[in-house]
Parts: structure tokens; C-alpha cells; sequence
């Protein structure tokens, strides 16, 4: 912006610090500067003189203090003899999986009534608007609440399926128990566990368990087994563009280097199902989806669907329809169409807003606090905060924990864009 | 060849010689039929998806339809809606009851409208209300007159004058006080340059709504307190300064307030932000929320354009700060921390506290809206002010920000219906917004274990608001876009 | 209001140097409104009614303290709180007393720095379950799924009462009563616990009230009561003597239709002190004479406000139990006036 003027003859004067526009942009910077740095010390000096009026010191040894409350919902292990140290981990763990979680299927969600609204069934399209405008124009707040309370009020109590008659019954051959306090569902447990097994005092047998361990070791097998699969695909399709013939039984080759080792693993281990069973109050026993959990991911990919779908539409529109008649002309089917000319394009505009609806949901996730979900906000922020009286040093965490993690989704956001960017010359 | 065509035709006796009427077409070909058969029923998958919503359709209806038609309109408790049903369906068991029972709308609308708001003075937010849409319509449609943009700069002061109460004479000196630094920066900027002029107009806003002489004296007192010099002495000397002067004269604007409204007592009776709730609270927050953040929003937008390092930096980090924290933390930042970082002593309403917070957390997003209207102009319009010899407050004040504000507005409004739902969120610090008031009404013995009527009543009162605006940016969006191509 | 509120607010945010905590009392005087924080909701506790007036027990001690104040009931603001925020609005000096049943214990008196000025209902977390759970102990809930309020005392006493006894439960925290109510109906949880008088509150709303138990067991001991700042005494003091007045005025007998005449008709030297007939207890506490009349005119003594809003005659139906006076064998016993 600075243009160029003829240096002044004379040397250095101080006016030209405002006047010169070489100096004065230096200058305006630098008053800035200590105008920003002035008001973020006159903050901290309140809150240093507010502090000590209130008597309370800034300090974070509370978080190695007893927590002395239980969290229902712990992917590692906490009891109320733990610390607020680590009910914030649990927290933490808890907002990132019902993030993850509600990511994935709000995406599936988006794209199929993003695409659904373009359909040419009437019908569908209207019930994909009403289902996208619903969604846009209501609080999420009200969504979370609204879902929860359908299905407590909807679902069977676990004491239903007590009895010769019982009210409600397991699904898919006694496996899965679907009561208004969650979802049961069976457990993998190994009988050889890495972990190592307790062993059953009366009977000798091994109690199957599942330990950390186990499912890495079978995670990374699967991955593993993923990218062999891919090795042997490029392969045979550089022998085809060779020789032109593609050798055979490719794909069960491929299968085969996912599952045969899998299988392997799981033999090895000693695999099972545990199964969910009625037991005093609750099923015991399987993975326990809670009701908060379910209702907080519904909600949430319900709600972030809704504008993933308005997102894709548009991306869809965005591609000309020439695309879509060239494709036909070359006698293409819709979905081959869809999925091999309009949705590679559209993705270059999807993808960006896509992303920072990821970052609204995972912030929205802090609405777990109306579903009682135990999520960072609900323990560190909420708990924590209410029993310690800690609120300054509680808030500062909280808030520096979402900030990470939204600037770790903005920096895979903008490296994504800048690899996808038309190069524009 | 048509020719030696109608000759053979016309020689033989079995061709019609003349044109047989033009025939509907066949049943299955036209109007509705072909209509459902083309969109409804074209292929197999189609037909599938079809009966299935068909189904899902009539499943959703059977089940709420006869509970929302046979709903209980007239009884004074719960309980005495279940009677009514007893006695008009027989007895049903079930949590929710086989029927809604609205009346719990009607012995509570008007609370979850105005929350606790004087009911003999509803008229006052209805014409608040009234006043903001009229003075936000010139902005929003630019057919109706200019001259309207007037009613558009006192709107807020009317507004808050309706809403509050209390002597006219604030919201007036308020506003001549906002005009007074207008015109200082209108002046002046013709003398000293754009900059230079905005920077006069803050300082005459200090003047006028602070008390310049404790201003310095705090300033003194501060930065003596920092190098660690003499306690007060200077300062104090200063703050006699004062007693000269008479003392009651700063600030100026309330002490002018004050003389006028004992002079011509004008005034209206107060309301409390406490006495506010419901709707009526959503709307105040969202409202003010997008109009006090618009001025903010352009200058951060304005600094992360800027080719200024310090003052981009500055900008780009308050802006990822705001936005990178849920709007929740912030609301509880302002319920439990605001006191914190503000000087002893100072304490004001939480609602105050909460249009402090919803304002710099819409202002991040307002910032990226108006930064994505000023990306999207042509570079050429940056070049031609430049050309033209304006400098950077000139061209930005005549060419660039009001075709970029213009373009900005569907973004603008699309913020504000985000910021108008997420207003529910201060039902976790202990407002009363509708979902707040659900609790609250839950908790009289009258209306103990009632959901869904609320629920459904908020719900469609969101819907309605939010569905209207975004009709209308997207309607302003086609319209921006048909002028551009 | 001289000055809108809106300029109230930038003299506030002006960089005056305001004089730090001057005394409540004069503070509210000045106001002519006593800000008094309550629950957001809890049936019989605080609720406000159709034309949005509060109700409620804890709600009469804030109107007890407002006639005592500024002779007027009426002149109280209430400011709705959540459990997160009750602590905060109480120390930023947003509200001058807290009548919010929260619970006297030692960390909130101490650490927090708030005093508590009495106690005003003598409580204790219960259990309440389903009548056909079968089950008469809550010795009985190993495994159990227990509903209980967040940011409450609840879900620490809820811990330690199952460590203790070396069970096992799934907590599922909820956020208001009203909710925690619709998931304890649906059965989403087994177990609904909160203060005895929350449960019996809740109950009496039921549609079938008799379908459901409160377990005998009474697992912690909840003194609730209204509390102020540390470091006023004098408001501390005024608060404290009020709702001392209430208890007191039930023992002795004085009542809101009979507190007009009964000061200058009485012998008793302790109902004329405490009405102010005679002696200057109003004078010392740094207000009127009849200061404790005016309470007892706007809201009546103890027992009238107990019987008025979670009373037998109530939907609630509370008994008086340990908040039965101390010559009826209770705990309310209200140190003499004197």
C-alpha cells in the first residue's frame, strides 16, 4: 500500500512518524500494540486485586485433589477416589467420542438428504426439506431435550423384559437389549487377553476380559490388513496396464489379506461375545450405550445433517449443468453420474464449509450438560468447578481445551484447502 | 416429396381429407396422473422410497394428530386437565396422557412471550418491536425511500427506551451524544484525515460519557502504582481539580440528562432486565447482540484485511479465540468470570453481562461474514479508489464497505438467526428464556410433569422467526446474484 | 430511577474506582429492593405463579427480610439460580442473600466464604422408588440406576453411601428436577434421589402418587438455609434475626392475624420485645422498632409459612417432622429475643 514518495531531504524528523506514510503505518502499530498490551494488563491487575479481595489465590493444585463424585460413563478408568484431574481426562475423552461419533453420521446423514432433496420423487424432496428446515430453525437445545425425552418415554424400562411374558424382548437372537436407559449390545473379551485373565476360583477357566492391548494389537492388524489390500489392488492394476489381462481372483485376494489375519488374531486371543443379560435392576454384561450418549449423537447429527445436507446441495448445484448432459451423452447412469462427475467436483466446494460444521458440532457437544452427559464441560466445568469453587483456573482449561481443539481442526481444514485450491495462474 | 404425398392422398377415397381434432392425451400421459406416475412412481426404487415415506408420514401423524386435535384447551392444572379427559374419553394411562393439554398455553402464553414483564405494559415491547422492524427495513430492502435510514439510527435508543423505561432524557443525550462524535468525525476527517478523525471522535465519546478528570486520575494513579512511585499524591491533586469545576458536571451526558429530566420530568415507567424473559428476552439478546457487534465486526474484519502486521495479528487471534470456544463457556465466562476482570466495585445486571459477551462473541462472526463481502469484490474496486487518490479510510468508507456490507447482509442474517436460537443457552445461568420458563412452569404444583405442549409451542414460535429470515436471505441471495451475472 | 439503567451501566463500567462493598444494608436501603437469588424452579421451594409472582418457602424468607428492610414484601427482585451459579451471584454482590435450599456445610461456610444465618428447613437426601421394585431398604440398590441433580451436594453424599456400603450404581445427572422427574416416570432410572423434601414434593404431583416409595433411609444430613457474604456482619445479623423472628414468633404464639394488636395486648415481655413495644432490638439490629412485625405482618411466623406452601394442607404435604419447634419435640429452636 505504501506509496512511493521522494526521500525526504532533510533527515529525521519526528513528525514524520504521523505524517510519512512509511513511518506512520510503524506507528499506528506500535500504539496499537501497547493500547492492546495496556488493556490485557489492566485486565489481569483486576483480576489479580479481585482475586486477593475475595480472598482466593490463582492455583491449579486443586486438580490433584479427590474428585469424590462418579462419572457413569468412563472410557478409562475413574472412580470418586480419582482425581478432578482425571475426571477432566474422562470428560475430555467423552466429548471427543460423542464428537467423532456424531461427525460420522452426520455427514452420512447430510450427504443422503442433501442428495435426496435434488431427487425427483416429490415426496422424498419434500420430506428432506421439512426434515432440513425443521432442523435449521429450531435450538439445538430443544432438539437435545425433545430426542432424550422420546426415547425415555418410548423405549422399554429393563423391567419389562423380566418375566414369561415379558413386555419387550432382546432383538437380533437375544443379543441386543434396547431399553430407555441405553443400549446393550454384546462385548468382544478374549479368553487369552494380553492383559492377562483373572481366573475363575471354582472352575479354573480362564474370565474372558478385554484389555487396551487386545484391541490395538486387532486395530492394527485390521489396518495393516487394509493396506496390503491396497498394495495388492495397485498391483494388479499396474499388471493390467501392462499386459492388459488383470490377473485373477484379485479380489479375494484382497479380502483375504484383511480378514484371514483378523481371524487369525481373534482365534489367538481366544474370542468371544459377551453377551448383555437382566440382572437385578440392569443388564449387565456387553457394551452399555447410554441414553445420553445416543440422544446427545442423534441430536447432534441430526441437527449438524441438516445444514451438511443444505451444504452438499448447494455443492451439487454448484456444478454446472453441462457436467451432468455431457455424462448422460457419454451414457452414463445417474448414480454413475452422481458418483463419478458431479460429487469428485462438488467436493472441492463441500469440503470447507463441511469442516467448520464439524467444529460447530464438536462445540456443540457442550450441550451434553442437558442430557446429563458426562462430557469435559459436565465434569471439569461443571462439577469440578461447583465443588472446588475454582471457577477461574476451571474456565481457563475449558475454554484452552476447546480452542485446541478447534485450531487442531482449522489447521487440518486449511492444509486440506490448500492442497485442493485450484491452481489459478 | 410432401407434394407428390398429398397428391396420392388425395386421390385415394380411404384418406381423410380433413384434419381429425386434436385428442387429450391418454389418461396415464397428463395432469395429476402423470404427475405421480413421473415423480412418484417412476422406477422400482423410486416407488420403494416413495411408499416408505408414505409410511413414515402416516406412522409420524397416527401417532401426534389425535393427541394435538383432541387436546384439552380449557382447565386450570394438569390434573384437572386429566380429569377432563377421563370425562370426555374415559380413563387412559400412559406418562404423557392420551391427549395434549394446551391449556397450559393458555394460563402461561403470556409468559413465555414476556417473561415477567409489567402485562399492562406489553404494549411497550409489541412497539419496540414494531419500531425495529421499520427501522431495519430500509437496510433490508433497498426499494423503500432513504430518508428512512434516519428511523434506522434512532431505532436502537427508541427501542431501548420502550424496553427499559425510565426518563427520555438518556436514550436522547445518549444518542445526540453518539451524533455529536458523528459529527466530529465528519468534520474533521475533511482536516486531519480519516484516522485521525475516528481517533477525535473516540476521544469525544470518552469525554462525553466519562468523567475525563477520574479518568486521568485513574490512569495517573495506575501507572504510578506500576513504577512503584508515591501513593495518590499526584493524582490526588489532580482529582481536586474536581471540587474546582463543581463535580457534578462529568460525564457530561448523564449529569445533562439528569438537569433536563429536573427541568421537563419526561419519563415512562422503568422495567427491570430482571422482569424480562421469554421471547421478548431471546429477541433483546439477539437483537442487540447483531446491532451492537456490527461495528465491532467491521473493524475486525477491516484488521484482518489489514496489511498492518500487529493489528492483523491482534485481529486474527481475538477472532479464532471467540470462535474456537463454545458460546456456552462464554455465557458461563460471564456469569462467573466478567466480575473478575472488571475493576472493584463494578457490577452490573446479568443480562447487561450477557449482551457484553453474546456482542464480542458475535462480533468474531459478524468479522468473517463482512471479510468474506470484502474478499468477494472485484480487486478492481480496491484499485479504483486507490486510483482515484482516496486514502485507506476514505475508499473504505466510500467504495468498499457499502457494497461490501450490502453483499454481506444474507451472511449477517444467517448470524443472527444462529445467535436468535443459541439464546436458549442462558437457561444454564438462570434466565428465563422460553425453555427456561418450560422449568420454571413445570415447577408450580399446577403444571408439575407437562413436556410436550411446551415444547411444541417454543418449538414453532423459533421455527416461525428463524424460517422467515432465512426465506428472506435467501431470497436477497438470488436477488444479489441475478445482479452480478 | 433517576438515571436510566443504561446509564447506570456505563457509570458502572466508567473507570470510577466504586467504593469497595460498602454495607448491605445501607446499599439496600438506598436500592429500595432487595435482590434475594432462589432456585430457577422447585415445586413448594420457589416457583413463580401464573401472574409472576414467586412462591414458594424460600421465597417468604426473602419477603421476610424485604418487609423487615424497607417495609414493603413486595420490594424484592428475585434472581432466579442455577446450582452453578448460586455461589457466584451471591459473591459478586448480584444478590444480597441467598435463599436457595443450599445445604449449611462446612467447605461453603468456610472456603467459599459465606455465612450462613440459620437454618430454615432441616432436611436429608432420601431415595424414592417404584412400589412394585419391591424394595423397603435402600440397602437393597446394589446395581441400581440412581437419577440424581448435578451440582448439588447429592451426588457426593450418592457416592458415598454406596462406597460405604460396598455397592455398586450407575449415577445418571440431570440438570433440573423437572427432567429428572420425566426419567425417573419412564423408568429410565430405578432410583430418584434428592432432599426428603424434593421427593415428597415431587411425589404429591404424581398422577399416582401412591405408586411410588420413599425409602426410610435417610443418608445424609442436609441443614438448609438462607446464607450472605462473609465480612457484613450487620447484614448477616439482620438476615439471621429475621428468620430467628419467624421460629420464634411461632412459639410464641404471634401470628400474621394476630401480630397488629398482640404487642400492645400481651404481658409476655418477649413478644413485646421481639415487636418492639418495648426494649430497642430493632434499633441495634440498625432498623425500626416494629422491623420483626413487619416480617411476621407480610409473610406470617414459621409455622404459617410451612402450612402455606409445603404444609399437610399443601398438594405437598409435608409433615413437620424435625422442623416441628423444639417444644414439639423438632430442632427449630430460635435463641431468645432479649
Amino acid at each position: 500500500m505504501a506509496t512511493m514518495t521522494d526521500p525526504p531531504a532533510e533527515g529525521f524528523r519526528l513528525s514524520q512518524l504521523l505524517y510519512d506514510t512509511r513511518y506512520r503505518s510503524a506507528t499506528i502499530q506500535v500504539v496499537a500494540f501497547f493500547l492492546v498490551m495496556a488493556g490485557l494488563v489492566w485486565l489481569v491487575n483486576n483480576v489479580v486485586i479481585n482475586l486477593s479481595a475475595a480472598g482466593k489465590d490463582f492455583d491449579f493444585a486443586f486438580l490433584n485433589s479427590r474428585a469424590g463424585y462418579d462419572i457413569n460413563q468412563r472410557l478409562i478408568e475413574y472412580s470418586n477416589d480419582s482425581t478432578h484431574r482425571r475426571a477432566a481426562y474422562v470428560g475430555i475423552l467423552n466429548t471427543l467420542l460423542v464428537a467423532f461419533l456424531g461427525c460420522i453420521t452426520a455427514t452420512i446423514l447430510g450427504v443422503i438428504a442433501g442428495v435426496l432433496r435434488l431427487s425427483k420423487n416429490w415426496i422424498v424432496g419434500r420430506l428432506m426439506t421439512v426434515y432440513v428446515e425443521g432442523f435449521r430453525n429450531i435450538p439445538l437445545l430443544l432438539w437435545i431435550i425433545v430426542i432424550f425425552a422420546i426415547m425415555t418415554e418410548s423405549m422399554p424400562q429393563p423391567r419389562d423384559f423380566r418375566g414369561e411374558d415379558a413386555e419387550a424382548s432382546m432383538i437380533l437372537g437375544e443379543s441386543v437389549a434396547v431399553t430407555n436407559r441405553g443400549i446393550y449390545i454384546p462385548n468382544l473379551v478374549f479368553t487369552r487377553s494380553l492383559g492377562g485373565n483373572e481366573v475363575d476360583a471354582e472352575t479354573g477357566a480362564a474370565i474372558a476380559s478385554a484389555s487396551f492391548a487386545d484391541l490395538a494389537l486387532l486395530v492394527a492388524v485390521i489396518v495393516a490388513g487394509f493396506f496390503a489390500s491396497g498394495y495388492i489392488g495397485r498391483r494388479a492394476t499396474a499388471t493390467q496396464e501392462r499386459t492388459g489381462v488383470r490377473p485373477p481372483g484379485v479380489f479375494w485376494m484382497r479380502a483375504g489379506a484383511i480378514i484371514l489375519p483378523a481371524v487369525i488374531v481373534l482365534v489367538a486371543l481366544g474370542a468371544t461375545l459377551d453377551y448383555p443379560q437382566l440382572q437385578g435392576f440392569n443388564f449387565s454384561g456387553g457394551i452399555h450405550l447410554r441414553n445420553s450418549l445416543i440422544a446427545l449423537w442423534f441430536a447432534l447429527s441430526l441437527y449438524t445433517g441438516a445444514f451438511i445436507a443444505e451444504i452438499v446441495r448447494a455443492g451439487i448445484l454448484s456444478v454446472s449443468k453441462g457436467q451432468t448432459e455431457a455424462s448422460s451423452a457419454l451414457g452414463m447412469r445417474p448414480s454413475w453420474t452422481m458418483n463419478l462427475v458431479i460429487l469428485p467436483q462438488a467436493m472441492r466446494v463441500i469440503i470447507p464449509p463441511l469442516i467448520s460444521q464439524f467444529l460447530n458440532l464438536t462445540k456443540n457437544s457442550s450441550l451434553a450438560l442437558a442430557v446429563g452427559y458426562m462430557d469435559v464441560r459436565s465434569t471439569l466445568g461443571g462439577i469440578t468447578i461447583n465443588q472446588t469453587g475454582r471457577e477461574l483456573e476451571g474456565m481457563l482449561l475449558l475454554g484452552g481445551f476447546y480452542l485446541l481443539t478447534s485450531l487442531i481442526i482449522s489447521l487440518f481444514m486449511n492444509i486440506y484447502n490448500n492442497s485442493v485450491a485450484l491452481k489459478e495462474r | 416429396m410432401s407434394e407428390v404425398h398429398s397428391e396420392t392422398a388425395l386421390n385415394s377415397a380411404y384418406v381423410r381429407t380433413e384434419m381429425l381434432p386434436e385428442q387429450a392425451p391418454p389418461v396415464t400421459a397428463a395432469g395429476p396422473i402423470k404427475w405421480i406416475r413421473e415423480n412418484l412412481f417412476s422406477s422400482i426404487a423410486n416407488t420403494a422410497m416413495t411408499l416408505i415415506s408414505l409410511y413414515v408420514i402416516y406412522v409420524i401423524l397416527a401417532a401426534v394428530l389425535p393427541w394435538m386435535v383432541y387436546g384439552i384447551w380449557d382447565a386450570g392444572s394438569l390434573n384437572e386437565c386429566r380429569e377432563i379427559r377421563d370425562e370426555l374419553y374415559g380413563p387412559m394411562d400412559g406418562h404423557g396422557g392420551g391427549v395434549a393439554c394446551w391449556a397450559v398455553l393458555v394460563d402461561r402464553w403470556d409468559q413465555l412471550i414476556f417473561g415477567f414483564y409489567p402485562s399492562d405494559l406489553y404494549w411497550r415491547p409489541i412497539l419496540a418491536v414494531v419500531i425495529f422492524l421499520t427501522g431495519i427495513a430500509p437496510v433490508l430492502y433497498d426499494s423503500l425511500p432513504r430518508k428512512m435510514l434516519i428511523l434506522t439510527a434512532a431505532m436502537p435508543f427508541l427501542c431501548f427506551w420502550l424496553l427499559w423505561g425510565g426518563s427520555i432524557w438518556g436514550p436522547i443525550m445518549v444518542a445526540l451524544g453518539f451524533a455529536a462524535a458523528f459529527l466530529v468525525v465528519r468534520q474533521m476527517s475533511a482536516v486531519t484525515g480519516g484516522l485521525w478523525a475516528i481517533l477525535l471522535g473516540i476521544l469525544a465519546l470518552l469525554f462525553l460519557f466519562f468523567d475525563p478528570i477520574q479518568l486521568i486520575a485513574n490512569i495517573l494513579d495506575w501507572v504510578i502504582g506500576l513504577v512503584g512511585g508515591p501513593d495518590a499524591a499526584l493524582s490526588g491533586a489532580w482529582r481536586s481539580v474536581e471540587g474546582l469545576v463543581g463535580g457534578t458536571i462529568f460525564p457530561l451526558v448523564p449529569a445533562l440528562s439528569g438537569l433536563l429530566y429536573s427541568i421537563l420530568p419526561i419519563e415512562i415507567p422503568a422495567v427491570q432486565s430482571r422482569e424480562f424473559g421469554g421471547f421478548l428476552l431471546a429477541v433483546v439478546i439477539g437483537a442487540s447482540g447483531i446491532i451492537l457487534s456490527m461495528p465491532l465486526g467491521v473493524i475486525l474484519a477491516l484488521g484482518r484485511q489489514s496489511d498492518l502486521l500487529i493489528i492483523k495479528g491482534f485481529s486474527i487471534i481475538f477472532i479464532e479465540v471467540i470462535r474456537g470456544v463454545p458460546l456456552i463457556v462464554w455465557l458461563f465466562t460471564a456469569q462467573l468470570l466478567l466480575g473478575y476482570f472488571l475493576p472493584p466495585g463494578s457490577n452490573f445486571d446479568l443480562m447487561v453481562r450477557v449482551i457484553i459477551m453474546v456482542t464480542l462473541f458475535s462480533s468474531a462472526y459478524i468479522a468473517e461474514v463482512i471479510r468474506g463481502g470484502l474478499a468477494a469484490l472485484p480487486r478492481g474496486q480496491y484499485e479504483g479508489a486507490d486510483s482515484l487518490g482516496l486514502n485507506y479510510w476514505q475508499s473504505m468508507q466510500l467504495i468498499i464497505l457499502p457494497q461490501a456490507l450490502k453483499i454481506s447482509i444474507p451472511g449477517i442474517v444467517s448470524t443472527f438467526i444462529g445467535l436468535f436460537k443459541d439464546t436458549v443457552l442462558v437457561v444454564f445461568i438462570g434466565l428465563f428464556d422460553p425453555i427456561g420458563f418450560s422449568n420454571a412452569i413445570r415447577a408450580d404444583t399446577d403444571w408439575n410433569g407437562i413436556y410436550w405442549e411446551l415444547f411444541i409451542f417454543i418449538g414453532l414460535c423459533f421455527f416461525i422467526c428463524c424460517f422467515g429470515m432465512s426465506r428472506y436471505s435467501q431470497w436477497l441471495e438470488r436477488k444479489l446474484t441475478t445482479d452480478h451475472r | 430511577m433517576k438515571k436510566s439503567v443504561f446509564l447506570g451501566t456505563i457509570a458502572a463500567t466508567a473507570l470510577v474506582a466504586g467504593a469497595a462493598s460498602a454495607q448491605t444494608l445501607a446499599e439496600v436501603q438506598e436500592r429500595g429492593v432487595l435482590n434475594c437469588g432462589v432456585t430457577t424452579g422447585l415445586t413448594g421451594f420457589a416457583a413463580p405463579n401464573a401472574e409472576g409472582e414467586w412462591e414458594g418457602f424460600d421465597v417468604a424468607v426473602c419477603r421476610a427480610v424485604a418487609a423487615a428492610v424497607l417495609g414493603d414484601a413486595s420490594a424484592v427482585e428475585f434472581v432466579p439460580t442455577t446450582g452453578q451459579t448460586r455461589f457466584t451471584a451471591l459473591a459478586s454482590g448480584e444478590i444480597d442473600l441467598l435463599a436457595r435450599n443450599t445445604t449449611w456445610t462446612f467447605s461453603r461456610d468456610v472456603d467459599l466464604a459465606f455465612e450462613f444465618v440459620g437454618i430454615n428447613y432441616y432436611d436429608g437426601q432420601g431415595f424414592m422408588v417404584p412400589r412394585e421394585l419391591g424394595v423397603s431398604s435402600a440397602l437393597e440398590l446394589d446395581g441400581a440406576t440412581v437419577c440424581i441433580q448435578t451440582g448439588t451436594t447429592t451426588e457426593l453424599n450418592l457416592a458415598d453411601f454406596f462406597a460405604s456400603n460396598n455397592m455398586s450404581y450407575e449415577p445418571v445427572p440431570i440438570e433440573t428436577n423437572a427432567e429428572a422427574q420425566q426419567q425417573y416416570l419412564a423408568g429410565a432410572c430405578d432410583v430418584y434421589t434428592t432432599d426428603a423434601s424434593g421427593l415428597a414434593a415431587t411425589r404429591a404431583t404424581f398422577e399416582d402418587p401412591s405408586a411410588h416409595v420413599v425409602l426410610p433411609e435417610i443418608v445424609s444430613k442436609e441443614p438448609l438455609g438462607p446464607l450472605v457474604r462473609h465480612g457484613d456482619n450487620e447484614w448477616g445479623d439482620i438476615a439471621r434475626w429475621t428468620l430467628n423472628a419467624l421460629i420464634a414468633a411461632e412459639e410464641l404464639g404471634v401470628t400474621s392475624a394476630n401480630v397488629g394488636e398482640i404487642g400492645a395486648s400481651t404481658e409476655n415481655p418477649e413478644i413485646r420485645r421481639l415487636l418492639g413495644t418495648e426494649g430497642d432490638l430493632g434499633a441495634m439490629l440498625g432498623l425500626d422498632a416494629d422491623w420483626a412485625a413487619r416480617a411476621i405482618a407480610a409473610v406470617g411466623n414459621y409455622g404459617e409459612i410451612f402450612e402455606g406452601n409445603i404444609g399437610e394442607s399443601t398438594p405437598i404435604g409435608l409433615a413437620r417432622g424435625l422442623n416441628a419447634q423444639w417444644t414439639d419435640g423438632g430442632l427449630l429452636y430460635a435463641p431468645p429475643f432479649r
